[in-house]
């Protein structure tokens, strides 16, 4: 995160995603700035997922892609995923069920975090961040809906990402939770000045980040 | 014993009226039927001859005929044990089997045989019970009429005469060639019939007195008898293709590895075998026969009838073809199968005679008087023990 | 059937009903009636097969003497020669066969998923699963002899060789031909049962959420979806361990001779003509049994194990690295093993038309077709009984487990665990172990060596496949597709016909194929039941294999390779041809 008050964030140029000779996004060009949350608007079908995958270097290989993106005035095309550093949250949130909620956490640490106790105090730290303190013998499947999306954000964030993509992320959450957990998510992301971009469909979810829009499709 | 047999022989031309009366039954009473004739199928030479005896019978008898492959003849035994296991009386699955041996001598004395059935057959007439005793006495087991002579068989080796210039004259010279040449011979694992003949004749020449092997086994000392036996074949072992590891599988199997050139003998229980796959490119031209000076082993192989046959009438009818002259002719060709005739030429028409005589003697076939002496078959309670003891040293 | 009211015929539409007047909707009354009808067709022959071997084993066979319980069968056992290599040869084949087939497929997972080659490379996999494995042994054969086309490619400009030499991978003492033979079959099998299991875990969207973290790609599949694919796969790893300990027809092919692996040596004890032996190969089998019940448990032990001792490291937070060493490594294995298994198809081709072709000819001095010419006529009794046999008893059995799946559908209960594991059963029992019992009782019924008793034979092991290839598709389909087609009136069975079987024309011709092509390489229940009365191509191939001219096996093989090929042909042209202009039918992936 070494970002600092007027480093380039995360800047598209020219990006064009299209798949079978169907064009999805035409030429985009934007840039989100650290600490900034801009956001995607658009129907389903309307290319706004392969864009993050695209950003992410996951893009399905029936998909054809092209256009620059840059990281911290970094190239990322020749980049495979792993070492983009851009940390995306889902819909689901996608936290692995083989695991438990402590060893979730502990899994998107780098290993630069060395020693036990060392990654055990970071885990701990980001399950009372979360306001999950002791919950990290549990089995995810227990949790409740809001408890999964604090436990899946605050995994992302310990990966120490660079730019943090945000899929449609608050959809399945139920009217009342949306609201908190949008909150909890816009402050952190925020307080680790990172560039977000958001994509949705609920204006609500647009209006609520105080930063740009942009309508595709 | 040739008195007795003349006796016989009045006996049955007495007898002849009403038998072939029940001939003429038993002929009526196998048109339409099935005959699930079980018999080894690994060669080619011979499922085509079967394929030819199918069609025949076809047209002469209306019997359909199916050659049922057997990977070993044992199989077709295990078949009819289970049967009896399971209470089936008739009706059973094997109508007739390709045998000798001690596969004949289980069945016989398990009961598992229909018979005597042998001296029915209008063809048994004209086979040379004299010439080849061993068509009425099969691995020292007397047949008593529950399998009838099908082929005569004749172990005889093989060599590649382009790396073998002169064939060992002996069991031992082999062993010693073998010895100078390591990884050029091998011999089929036993069970495996070749190779099971093979041990017999290493046994043979390493035995002080061979009559006893006439005798079942348990009347011998057979660990002192056949200590000679396994001292040789242990001081070959080494020698021997892949160190002795490893064994082909059946006799063919060997005959492949000469065709590659892996090895430079093989060995076959037909004298006309070299011939034929040589004509059918599946052997160098190269390839000879020899036979040990002291002589080989010769039998005779047989067909029996289960006792719970479904078509017992359709199966005599068959194993009756297969003695007539016009079918041993066929089969004693050398351009097919080769195998020679259990028939006494003496007793056939000048013209049938003047066929066989007239049969062309292939490139690689010893004549008659080379192959000479035939050594009997020792009892097949001798070969159970000695697969045995083989499988004890050699398969673990 | 008559015309069914769909409130009635549908559960989910007929909820208005008050409970205590709710009927059995009238398809369901003899819908019922099929999972029992199957579970007992199914396990009735396997039960009674397994007593059958077992009495026996403890001296009890009256037919044969036997007529009191004894250990006598076991010491027999105990004392004959060669059993101890055998059964430790049979345990190491089958567990390093296993473990190399189960590596690989992790190997090529972890580099391969998601990539656009990996998924090409899949559809190479169905064929290759669908050659009978005595003709991939046979191929294999005919490719690694000493004097097999490998080495005459090679010789002598490379090898200077003037003969073969005197060594080979193939039946030699440590069973590393088999171990090969058995790891280019099973490897494709666990390919296709992962990629089965990776949609039950959502297994791409974990391994991009990994991703994002920094995990390199083989890290990301080892870390966190192997966990989860792991126990999807499970069964059919168990069932290729004890294919692979118990396999008799590619044994007698690519394994050692002196002596052979255990299965073979049993069979050769139940046909020895030495009627006594039959007790002491009851017992043999039933120590078949116990091996692959000791190694599954082994295996299970070490499953356990791995978990516990990888589990710090699932959280150590390594990333790994790019994976191009494995990635490397996971094509070049992967390569080699189709690349045999191609290879040795096209040896049987070749050896099929050859003329004379001695070593070191690298290939044939004529083409020629006279072997075709001459044997063809051998054939057309195998390939018809073996078409026959199997068309019935894929037929059957899709009769079956289509029938099974709609009730389930009605019940809306989807069979347990414990469900899986009974059709499991036929794959997990090694085959020796209860058809010699199954044998007895067939010949008892008098349905030995008939039609009915070797389709049947067959139905234990193709009924497994077909229901395993079928049910998920059968499951996952959108239901509202005929719950929108009864609303507008259909009658049931035409709902049924029309939509349902109609959207699964595809995955229903593809079980159909994998059937087809399991009873095709049946070796061991033909050879059993079919009493040698009814041949198919497989026990054909098998008595040509150890000795006739290499042309006419090769033909043989090639047939047997040739006939699933077909069928899998078929199932696949089908669904294509009859919906060409239905985009929203295309075959995904």
């Amino acid at each position: 995160m070494a970002s600092g008050p007027g480093a380039p964030g995360l800047e598209l140029e020219h990006v064009t995603i299209s798949i079978g000779g169907r064009r999805l996004i035409e030429d985009l060009t934007m840039a989100v700035a650290p600490g900034e949350i801009a956001t995607i608007m658009g129907p389903s079908g309307s290319g706004k997922s392969s864009l993050l995958s695209f950003i992410c270097g996951t893009l399905e290989p029936d998909f054809e892609a092209l256009g620059l993106i840059r990281l911290a005035g970094v190239e990322l095309g020749p980049c495979p995923p792993e070492r983009r550093r851009v940390g995306i949250l889902f819909q689901d949130d996608l936290l692995f069920p083989h695991l438990s909620v402590g060893e979730n956490l502990e899994f998107a640490l780098p290993a630069s975090v060395r020693g036990r106790a060392a990654r055990r105090a970071k885990v701990a730290a980001a399950l009372a961040e979360a306001d999950l303190v002791g919950f990290g013998g549990r089995d995810p499947a227990s949790l409740s809906g809001g408890q999964r999306a604090r436990v899946a954000l605050m995994r992302t964030l310990l990966a120490e990402p660079r730019a943090l993509l945000l899929d449609e992320p608050f959809a399945k959450l139920d009217v009342a939770l949306r609201a908190r957990i949008r909150r909890f998510v816009y402050v952190h992301a925020q307080a680790a000045s990172l560039p977000t971009l958001l994509v949705t469909h609920d204006p609500e979810d647009a209006r609520t980040t105080g930063g740009p829009v942009l309508e595709l499709g | 014993m040739r008195r007795c047999l003349l006796a016989l022989t009045m006996l049955l031309l007495a007898a002849q009226p009403s038998r072939a009366e029940d001939w003429q039954a038993t002929v009526a009473a196998a048109r339409g039927q099935d005959v699930y004739f079980n018999a080894w199928g690994g060669d080619e030479h011979v499922n085509d001859y079967i394929a030819w005896v199918g069609q025949a019978v076809q047209d002469r008898f209306g019997i359909k005929l199916t050659h049922v492959k057997l990977g070993d003849t044992a199989e077709a035994v295990g078949r009819v044990v289970a049967e009896k296991t399971a209470g089936r009386l008739e009706g059973g699955s094997v109508d007739l089997i390709w045998i000798n041996g001690e596969n004949f001598a289980a069945m016989k004395e398990q009961g598992l045989l229909h018979g005597p059935f042998v001296q029915d057959l209008p063809n048994f007439q004209l086979v040379d019970t004299v010439g080849k005793p061993t068509t009425l006495v099969d691995f020292a087991v007397p047949t008593d009429g529950y399998e009838a002579p099908w082929g005569m068989a004749h172990f005889v080796f093989l060599y590649d005469s382009a790396k073998v210039p002169t064939p060992p004259r002996s069991i031992a010279e082999l062993l010693a060639w073998a010895e100078a040449h390591p990884g050029r011979l091998t011999y089929p694992a036993p069970p495996d019939f070749i190779g099971s003949t093979f041990l017999k004749h290493l046994m043979i020449a390493t035995i002080a007195d061979p009559a006893i092997l006439q005798r079942p086994v348990a009347e011998a000392d057979f660990a002192k008898v056949t200590a000679p036996l396994w001292a040789a074949l242990e001081q070959v072992r080494p020698a021997l293709w892949r160190q002795g590891a490893s064994f082909p599988a059946s006799g063919p199997a060997l005959h492949q590895l000469l065709d590659d050139g892996e090895v430079d003998f093989s060995m076959a229980f037909n004298p006309a075998e070299a011939s034929s796959a040589i004509a059918a490119g599946r052997l160098p031209d190269s390839v000879r026969t020899f036979v040990p000076t002291t002589g080989s082993i010769g039998n005779t192989h047989f067909v029996a009838i289960p006792f719970n046959a479904a078509h017992q009438a359709a199966a005599k009818v068959v194993a009756d073809f297969l003695m007539s002259p016009e079918a041993q002719l066929k089969k004693q060709d050398p351009a097919g199968w080769g195998d020679s005739t259990v028939l006494a030429l003496d007793r056939l028409p000048a013209e049938q005679r003047a066929q066989f005589e007239a049969l062309p003697r292939g490139v690689a076939t010893l004549a008659p008087d080379q192959l000479k002496p035939v050594l009997p078959e020792p009892h097949p309670s001798w070969m159970t023990e000695i697969e045995a003891e083989w499988l004890r040293r050699f398969s673990s | 059937m008559r015309f069914v009211p769909a409130t009635v015929a549908h559960g989910q539409l007929g909820r208005a009903q008050p409970a205590g007047t709710a009927r059995q909707p009238v398809r369901g009354r003899w819908l019922r009636l099929i999972p029992p009808l199957t579970l007992g067709l199914f396990l009735g022959p396997i039960l009674a097969g397994l007593l059958g071997t077992i009495l026996p084993a403890f001296g009890y066979l009256p037919a044969l003497g036997g007529e009191r319980l004894s250990l006598a069968p076991w010491r027999q056992l105990f004392a004959a020669p060669g059993l101890q290599a055998a059964s430790q040869l049979s345990l190491m084949t089958g567990l390093l066969a296993t473990a190399i087939a189960l590596a690989l497929t992790i190997l090529a997972f972890a580099a391969g998923q998601g990539t656009r080659a990996f998924r090409r490379a899949r559809r190479l996999m169905a064929p290759l699963l669908a050659v009978p494995h005595l003709a991939t042994a046979i191929g294999l054969a005919f490719l690694l002899a000493p004097s097999g086309w490998l080495v005459r490619l090679i010789t002598p400009w490379l090898t200077g060789w003037q003969t073969p030499p005197d060594m080979s991978l193939l039946q030699g003492p440590y069973g590393f031909g088999l171990t090969l033979g058995l790891v280019v079959k099973e490897t494709p099998f666990l390919i296709l049962m992962t990629f089965a299991g990776l949609g039950q875990v959502h297994a791409d969207r974990h391994l991009r959420q990994a991703r994002a973290f920094g995990y390199g790609r083989i890290q990301a599949w080892l870390k966190v979806v192997l966990p989860l694919v792991y126990p999807q796969i499970r069964l059919p790893i168990y069932a290729v361990l004890a294919y692979s300990l118990s396999v008799v027809d590619m044994a007698i092919v690519l394994g050692p001779t002196t002596p052979p692996t255990l299965a073979p040596l049993i069979l050769r004890w139940f046909s020895d003509p030495d009627l006594t032996l039959r007790f002491q190969a009851a017992a043999g089998a039933c120590l078949q049994m116990l091996l692959v019940l000791l190694a599954i448990a082994a295996w299970r032990l070490a499953e356990l194990l791995i978990a516990r001792l990888a589990r710090p490291w699932l959280t150590s937070g390594g990333r790994g690295g790019s994976g191009r060493l494995g990635h490397w490594l996971a094509w070049l294995c992967l390569g080699v093993v189709t690349l045999l298994a191609i290879g040795g198809l096209f040896a049987l081709a070749v050896w099929s038309v050859a003329g004379a072709w001695r070593f070191p000819a690298a290939w044939p001095a004529e083409l020629t077709l006279a072997t075709w010419a001459r044997h063809l006529d051998l054939l057309a009794r195998p390939i018809a009984t073996t078409l026959l046999v199997g068309l019935a008893a894929t037929l059957l059995a899709l009769g079956l487990v289509l029938g099974c799946l709609e009730q389930e559908q009605v019940s809306r209960k989807p069979p347990g665990q414990g469900a899986l594991l009974l059709l499991y059963l036929p794959l997990l029992v090694p085959q020796i172990s209860f058809l010699f019992g199954l044998q007895v009782i067939l010949v008892r019924l008098g349905l030995d060596g008939t039609w009915l008793g070797l389709i049947w034979a067959h139905l234990l092991f193709v009924l497994p496949y077909l229901f395993l290839t079928l049910a998920e598709p059968y499951r996952s389909l959108d239901r509202r597709y005929e719950t929108s087609a009864l609303a507008l009136g259909k009658p049931h069975w035409q709902v049924w016909w029309r939509i349902r079987l109609a959207l699964l024309l595809r995955p229903v011709l593809i079980a159909a194929a994998i059937g087809f092509a399991v009873s095709v390489g049946q070796f061991l229940p033909t050879q059993m039941v079919g009493g040698g009365r009814l041949v198919t191509l497989t026990t054909e191939a098998l008595a040509l294999a150890n000795g006739a001219d290499r042309r006419l096996v090769g033909m043989v093989a090639l047939s047997l390779a040739v006939l699933p090929l077909v069928a899998f042909a078929v199932a696949l042209a089908l669904p294509a041809w009859r919906f060409r202009h239905r985009r929203g039918m295309a075959s995904g992936g």
